[in-house]
């Protein structure tokens, strides 16, 4: 009979500001949770506009003006606001102090800085948006983005909006900081790097990138504020300036950012596999140094994202070249969690069936990243939806549903209780064919020529095969957000009325399943030695206490 | 103790790279626009004040020795001194700030040699110098930001320092803004050669 300790991070100390005030990383990562899944609420109601407004041809509720906005704040939210800290400060943060067996990160209070950095600017962001016109895209490319406004004046809602976001940066990069501190610094005895499990090193991967490259965009948008407001000329050419400099810059930091992206759900994906399937990892150390290539390779491939923006030919063939070779880490993270599936114990658990989603959606958008690194066809194919299907395929069908699967699979652990399997494999459902059905369909549509950011398709050629397709996809996007809304439903519903779920429902064997479910303030009751590795199942059965399939109990949900 | 020492430092030296790269994307837009108007740079270099700029340079020279001989005295527990060579090291900071906010750059405001629409200096030839004039003020203000968060930092340290915070066990935010200041000294020394000499 699993039961809920009496006293846990969660109940003790009370009171509001002993949250606000906490150091426990426990606490700022649901904290961050909270304000993450706000963030997604919020762009995902820029993402609906979007789609309502494109269901049909001609102008349904959104003027241009207001479509523009809607895709640059859907973008800007969801990047910098949800996906970039979903998982390291969610999840990471909960999870790695005690998968190292650990008290808490080596900086706590740094910690909580960063969760105040973070509301700082997401308030900065949300504030700009009263502020004026944010119409350029999450890109803000110069030279729109720094023209005087309709009266002459300084855009000072691009000043606020680049401000915000690099506020927003300093949080990545404290946090990024403390990880990489608390890794080095901070393992139980015994612990050594080859025991780790590959989550750590997804993170410590992760980590090093947001060290290394939020910098960058923070001093571009530093350059961009100043263009706006002093107009120091570094993208404006009649002052001497390049606009396309402020590509580059921009560039050099969000390609690498969507490698900060991808890498914590990779690490996530090695947790669900091995411990969802009880087998052994196949390939640790391919999995481990993978993350650290994939973290190196990011930063010489920018330039693919520039292949139409007058960049040198040159240039242009040296980072389609090396954009090939960012593949072949992935897929050898691929290939390596199949090939751990086989012959393992598999459990039809919702935290397996976002694994499964994110192999097959991953696979296809990283596939297709492929057709648009490829030069010549990324002169077709630049602009177009077939671009915006790619990234949402790797960002959502990846990073999202890595972090979905790692969010029901940690979910016992952070707060002891078990949600419903049956409406959480009801969500599954309907975001997995929501999600095909809205974007699968949009590499059809970029194929077939439609350009993206535009607020309508009326007067094409194709106008009524893009309506068909384009209504199609709309449709999808209805299907997600209801699986989004039952997800929410059942979430909520399980802090109330979820059943127990005892330490380890799972049968993992990392450090994290050895402490109760939730843990106490300090972690462990009695700090964790190594005694096997993380996924030595072929040596060890572990006691399974949760069973998805077994409809005898009462659940707290009766159907 | 040891390990939170260890902890400490490298996590000021993982922050210490942050640095670098925020700088670092300065140093591209400095070369990249040199590049281009290799002439231009040059003439327009020569509006600096070669004098000042030496001057600056020897002031955050001595500055960072201050700063690694009060780490020194803190470390032979003698406190007062550490005390002593703290407020030398803000003192030189003072200097550097003075110099470049009351010498250098009124002056390019009275001239007009200012980045962007500001420049009105009109006699300068070559391509756009108000690029020059932009990485220039770009470089050198966002170095100078750096220098007053400096000290701040130190007359922190000053002020715990009095109230006896540190000994030779535990000195290490003494160190790691010592650090910090080295790094900010470093970051010059690559500036000046680049804006002002060459």
């Amino acid at each position: 009979m699993n039961t809920i300790p009496e006293i846990n991070y969660l109940n003790h100390p009370k009171g509001l500001w002993s949250w606000l005030s906490t150091v426990d990383h426990k606490r700022i990562g649901i904290m961050y949770l909270i304000l993450i899944m706000i963030a997604f609420g919020a762009g995902g109601f820029y993402a609906m506009m979007l789609r309502l407004e494109l269901m049909s041809a001609g102008q349904q509720f959104l003027t241009p003006e207001a479509y523009n906005q809607a895709f640059t704040l859907h973008g800007a939210i969801m990047v910098f606001l949800f996906i970039i800290p979903s998982v390291p400060a969610s999840l990471g943060n909960f999870v790695l102090p005690l998968m190292l067996g650990t008290k808490d990160v080596a900086f706590p209070r740094l910690n909580l800085a960063s969760w105040y950095v973070y509301s700082t600017g997401a308030i900065l962001i949300i504030a700009s948006i009263f502020i004026g016109k944010i119409d350029t895209g999450w890109t803000f490319y110069a030279p729109y983005s720094t023209l005087p406004d309709a009266t002459g004046g300084v855009q000072w809602q691009i000043v606020t909006v680049t401000a915000g976001i690099f506020i927003v940066g300093f949080s990545t990069i404290f946090t990024g900081l403390n990880f990489v501190v608390t890794i080095h610094k901070m393992r139980a005895p015994g612990l050594t790097w080859s025991r780790l499990p590959l989550f750590v090193w997804g993170i410590y991967a992760t980590s090093l990138i947001q060290i290394l490259a939020t910098p960058v965009i923070g001093i571009t948008l530093v350059l961009l504020i100043l263009e706006n407001i002093w107009n120091i000329g570094i993208f404006n050419p009649a002052y001497g300036g390049d606009p396309v400099l402020f590509q580059h810059f921009f560039w050099f930091y969000s390609h690498p950012a969507v490698y900060i992206m991808i890498l914590p759900g990779m690490a996530i994906m090695s947790e669900l596999i091995a411990v969802h399937c009880h087998r052994k990892i196949f390939g640790y150390f391919p999995i481990a140094l993978s993350s650290v290539a994939i973290a190196m390779l990011a930063f010489v491939v920018w330039g693919h994202h520039m292949f139409v923006s007058g960049q040198s030919e040159y240039a242009s063939l040296v980072f389609s070249f090396l954009t090939f070779f960012v593949a072949i880490p992935s897929a050898i993270k691929i290939f390596n969690w199949v090939t751990t599936m086989f012959g393992g114990s598999i459990a039809f658990t919702t935290p397996l069936l976002y694994a499964i989603a994110f192999l097959t959606l991953f696979t296809i958008g990283g596939l297709t990243g492929i057709h648009l690194g490829t030069l010549s066809v990324d002169v077709h194919l630049h602009s177009t939806y077939f671009v915006v299907a790619h990234f949402h395929y790797v960002m959502m069908g990846g990073a999202v549903m890595a972090f979905l699967g790692g969010l029901h699979h940690w979910w016992p652990k952070m707060f002891g209780v078990m949600y419903s399997e049956f409406f959480a494999k009801i969500a599954w459902f309907f975001i997995f064919v929501g999600f095909n059905a809205t974007f699968f369909t949009q590499f059809f549509l970029g194929y077939q020529g439609m350009p993206r950011r535009y607020h309508d398709y009326s007067d094409f050629l194709s106008t009524s095969i893009f309506e068909s397709l384009h209504g199609f996809s709309s449709f999808g996007a209805m299907l997600l957000g209801i699986g989004f809304l039952i997800m929410i439903f059942y979430l909520i519903h399980s802090l109330f009325e979820g059943e127990p779920a005892g330490d380890n429902p799972w049968g993992g064997l990392s450090f994290e399943w050895q402490t109760t479910s939730p843990p106490p303030t300090h972690n462990f009751i009695h700090d964790p030695v190594y005694v096997h590795g993380p996924y030595d199942y072929d040596k060890i059965i572990p006691e399974v206490t949760y069973d998805p399939m077994d409809t005898s109990k009462d659940r707290g949900m009766r159907y | 103790m040891e390990q939170q020492h260890e902890s400490c430092k490298l996590g000021l030296w993982l922050f210490l790279m942050t640095e670098v790269l925020l700088f670092g994307g300065l140093f591209c837009f400095y070369a990249v626009y040199r590049s281009w108007h290799p002439e231009t740079f040059a003439r327009a270099s020569r509006e600096l004040n070669v004098t000042l700029g030496a001057v600056n340079t020897v002031v955050l020279i001595i500055s960072s020795i201050t700063v690694a001989l009060a780490i020194r005295c803190i470390q032979l527990n003698k406190v007062k001194q550490c005390m002593a060579y703290l407020v030398a090291t803000i003192f030189f900071a003072g200097v550097f700030m003075v110099v470049k906010l009351v010498f250098e750059y009124p002056e390019k405001f009275a001239h007009g040699t200012l980045p962007g629409k500001y420049f009105t200096a009109g006699q300068l030839e070559g391509t756009n110098p108000h690029i020059f004039f932009g990485v220039y003020f770009g470089m050198t203000g966002l170095h100078g930001l750096h220098v007053l968060i400096g000290m701040g930092l130190l007359l922190w340290i000053l002020i715990r320092c009095k109230k006896g915070h540190f000994s030779p066990q535990y000195y290490y935010p003494v160190e790691l803004t010592g650090l910090y200041w080295h790094l900010v000294d470093l970051i010059w020394i690559f500036l000046f050669p680049l804006l002002y000499l060459i």
